[in-house]
């Protein structure tokens, strides 16, 4: 399986490097590049700043739910009356809050983040090569990113409004719904088929382009991650495409795939025989295993960072790696669980529901094994640490109150309530972007070659933190009161009139951590210039990215021989001085051994790869 | 790119070129598009019990044969200039490539007369559930047909162009599509207009 070569010395032991003269274009080095760390920035550069724009999408809602009724500040009288009336906003407009502001957050933010970003940024650097196998390709899927935010966006500019059928875009609301639902389809079409071209690069990148010496069982967790990941998104996502393309015809042939028999509405021409519950199951088929898109790469992220802030292995490297193909595998025979009230046949619930309760056995391992990580480490409470260790104990919470409604005759109950956005966003955001969060402090030194200022770092994590905390976890309460998610006035009902002092604090605190989240951007603007230097290897890591210089040169990453001689935790071991060994430092007899060793790894790429690409 | 930066691109760790490796991932995925396609199929026909029966027989199954001959014939000879540019035998590598593109274009002037004969009679996706599928599937099927052709053209243009043009792995993975392609019409050939009509049911 291993294409090393270990043959001794070429004569031309370091003849390849690239002495090219010439400098590539503005255009081809910034916009249209092909380096894997540009298209990270530009992964991790579009992702802010629609994180911005979903929160700001957020913070319309729970201004709304907390003093309904009341204009808006500051941009209530800056936004069109199709949207509010005398700054107060509509009940139409709440809902194409409500959709897009998921839309945004899972199809521009997290998935974008936790697979464009990390997938480009980790998987060459850390399996030690220059760039993915098809970085045109890889070019490509970036580029379709900017096309699907317009088809998402450009419903506000049109009178009829945005996509206000909720994220999941149920027909047969989705499918009358007017313009903006229509470019809705379109627009997430496009974020599919970024993201099937981006696994297939991934998968291939993986398999193909390993460093010498690495075997799959030494690559690091972010990297196994991602790799599953990709997998997953290369067969969850084309049943998405599918879904949508049979959407587009009920759109823009009126085909009735999705609308119910005898459904009489406007003008639809309504022919028969279609099954609105078909749509549900093809989606959720993609959606479901798309949490796990969004969840998995940054639990491997989590293990690297809190391998190295503890100085110790990842406790158990197998069962995490053989957890997330179990979390990866059940989570393609779940996706019911999204329609116990759907109108599915009871028996086919009980049968999703035992596959989903099943997904506690993976997932209670890997938090196990975090935790024996932890145990008894020489712990460094750093930034990224910080993250990790928060991205630990929200998952938890947002696995447990899961599991809550993996029971179908609880979720009879909570279904479509406050519960549920309370659980979505302690897995998405308390669990995704925590981890993120992390991702980006751990490795901004060796992308930007600057470190970040570590004070605003625990100013931005301890706000974020908190007051994540005082947002969603009050929700749980709302939920479990009969609170109706999707409402955009919840005076008008008396049983919720109690719950008003609750919303006003969620608001409150909401604010707040949206504004908390300038520091982190200010903070890496900041750093861009200010930054300290950052060494090569500024947190004593083990994996393969930190033998490039921070940050990696040019297009092409290393500037010396590269080659894996171990698994990617080998920290504090007993018996040696220093308490990391990386994966890069050749076992030493003697140093004229190492010498010769390092020339015979230049040889190999010589022999190899000679011709380049 | 900056001075110091080494190639490492060594050989491929599977020992499967990169380009091959992609496509077979990527047909995996298609493999999933499809699947959407005939799940739906599916529940269409069980939601609509003798609809299909009776529509069906009004396709044209003597079209869809002959479209399923030259598929199969543009698989073969797309086989074939593969197999020449092993031999580096140019001139008979254009020629079957060239016998490719045109199976491809007869395919898609088929189709669209099929088509055109469907649109005059006012039969579009809003007829009913069966038309809707069938010009659905097709015409996704279809759509992957133009897609084999861009790249088909480009390839034989290059080969023109460059002098002694020995690409073999950038065409078998062209291939590999183009067979899937095929592949594709394989299943939807029986499936729209042999399983559900009943006049060609001889047993």
């Amino acid at each position: 399986m291993e294409a090393v070569v270990t043959s001794p010395v070429e004569e031309h032991g370091h003849g390849h490097e690239h002495d090219h003269e010439h400098h590539e274009s503005f255009i081809r080095k910034y916009i249209f590049s092909t380096d894997h760390k540009t298209i990270a920035k530009q992964f991790l550069g579009s992702a802010l700043f629609f994180l911005f724009v979903g929160g700001a999408m957020a913070l319309i809602l729970r201004w709304q739910l907390a003093y309904p009724g009341e204009a808006l500040p500051l941009i209530g009288s800056m936004l069109s009356d199709r949207f509010v009336s005398d700054g107060v906003v509509q009940p139409g407009f709440f809902m194409q809050m409500t959709t897009m502001h998921a839309s945004v957050m899972i199809f521009l933010v997290i998935i974008p983040l936790a697979v464009g970003f990390f997938g480009n940024l980790c998987i060459p650097l850390m399996i030690g090569t220059d760039d993915m196998a098809f970085p045109t390709l890889n070019m490509f899927s970036f580029w379709l990113v900017p096309p699907a935010a317009f088809f998402l966006m450009i419903g506000f500019f049109h009178e009829s409004g945005a996509a206000a059928a909720g994220w999941t875009h149920y027909p047969p609301l989705s499918v009358i719904g007017g313009f903006g639902h229509y470019m809705w389809t379109i627009g997430v079409f496009f974020v599919g088929f970024s993201s099937i071209l981006g696994a297939v690069n991934y998968i291939a990148t993986v398999l193909n382009k390993r460093a010498p010496g690495m075997k799959m069982f030494d690559m690091p967790l972010t990297v196994w991650a991602l790799f599953i990941t990709a997998i997953l998104a290369a067969l969850g996502t084309p049943v998405l495409a599918a879904d949508l393309a049979i959407l587009f015809f009920d759109q823009f042939f009126h085909s009735s795939f999705f609308i119910p028999e005898g459904w009489v509405v406007a003008d639809y021409p309504n022919n028969g025989g279609g099954q609105p519950i078909l749509f549900q199951h093809l989606f959720w088929f993609y959606s479901h295993p798309a949490v796990y898109i969004m969840l998995l790469p940054v639990m491997g992220v989590a293990s690297d960072v809190l391998a190295t802030f503890s100085r110790k292995p990842v406790y158990g490297y197998k069962a995490m790696v053989f957890a997330i193909m179990a979390i990866a595998f059940l989570g393609f025979i779940v996706w019911g669980h999204h329609m116990f009230q759907s109108g599915m046949n009871p028996l086919l619930g009980t049968t999703f529901m035992l596959s989903t309760i099943v997904i506690a056995v993976p997932s209670a391992i890997k938090t196990f094994n975090w935790l024996g990580t932890l145990w008894r480490g020489s712990i460094t409470f750093s930034v990224p640490m910080l993250h990790a260790l928060a991205f630990v104990a929200t998952f938890v919470v947002g696995g447990l109150s899961g599991i809550f409604m993996a029971a179908a005759p609880a979720d009879v109950f909570i279904h479509d309530t406050y519960f549920i956005v309370a659980h979505i966003h302690y897995v998405l955001f308390g669990g995704s972007l925590f981890g993120i969060f992390a991702g980006i402090q751990y490795w901004y030194p060796k992308l930007f070659g600057r470190r970040q200022n570590e004070t605003w770092g625990q100013i931005h994590f301890w706000l974020t933190f908190i007051f994540f905390n005082l947002t969603f976890f009050p929700m749980h309460l709302l939920g479990i009161g009969g609170h109706m998610r999707r409402i955009s006035d919840p005076n008008v009902y008396d049983f919720l009139k109690p719950f008003a002092g609750m919303n006003e604090f969620i608001t409150i605190c909401a604010i707040i951590l949206g504004f908390a989240q300038l520091i982190l951007v200010v903070n890496m603007l900041m750093s861009f210039k200010l930054g300290k230097k950052a060494s090569r290897n500024p947190w004593r890591a083990n994996s393969l990215e930190w033998a490039a210089p921070s940050p990696p040169v040019g297009h092409g990453n290393f500037d010396k021989p590269l080659r894996s001689y171990r698994g990617p935790y080998e920290f504090s071991l007993p018996g040696k001085k220093r308490d990391y060994l990386p994966q890069w430092k050749k076992p030493a007899k003697s140093e004229s051994a190492e010498e010769s060793a390092k020339q015979a790894a230049g040889g190999n790429g010589q022999a190899a790869g000679g011709g380049g690409h | 790119m900056a001075h110091g930066a080494l190639t490492l691109d060594h050989e491929p760790v599977t020992g499967i070129p990169h380009g091959k490796l992609g496509m077979w991932i990527f047909l995996a995925t298609e493999i999933m598009f499809f699947s959407g396609f005939f799940a739906t199929l599916i529940v269409m026909n069980h939601a609509n019990p003798g609809l299909f029966e009776e529509t069906a027989q009004k396709l044209s199954w003597q079209l869809a044969l002959l479209n399923t001959v030259v598929l199969i014939s543009s698989s073969l000879t797309m086989a074939l200039s593969i197999l020449n540019l092993e031999r580096k035998d140019t001139k008979k590598f254009q020629l079957f490539l060239g016998l490719t593109l045109l199976g491809a274009f007869i395919f898609l002037v088929v189709k669209y007369i099929e088509y055109s004969g469907k649109f005059a009679l006012d039969i579009t996706p809003e007829t009913n559930v069966f038309y809707a599928c069938y010009f659905l599937m097709t015409g996704f099927h279809g759509l992957h047909v133009v897609g084999g052709i861009v790249p088909m053209v480009w390839m034989l243009g290059k080969s023109f162009t460059e002098a002694g043009y020995t690409n073999v792995g950038r065409v078998e993975v062209l291939g590999l599509y183009w067979h899937f392609v095929d592949l594709v019409w394989i299943f939807l050939f029986p499936i729209f207009y042999l399983l559900y009509n009943p006049t060609l049911i001889i047993f």
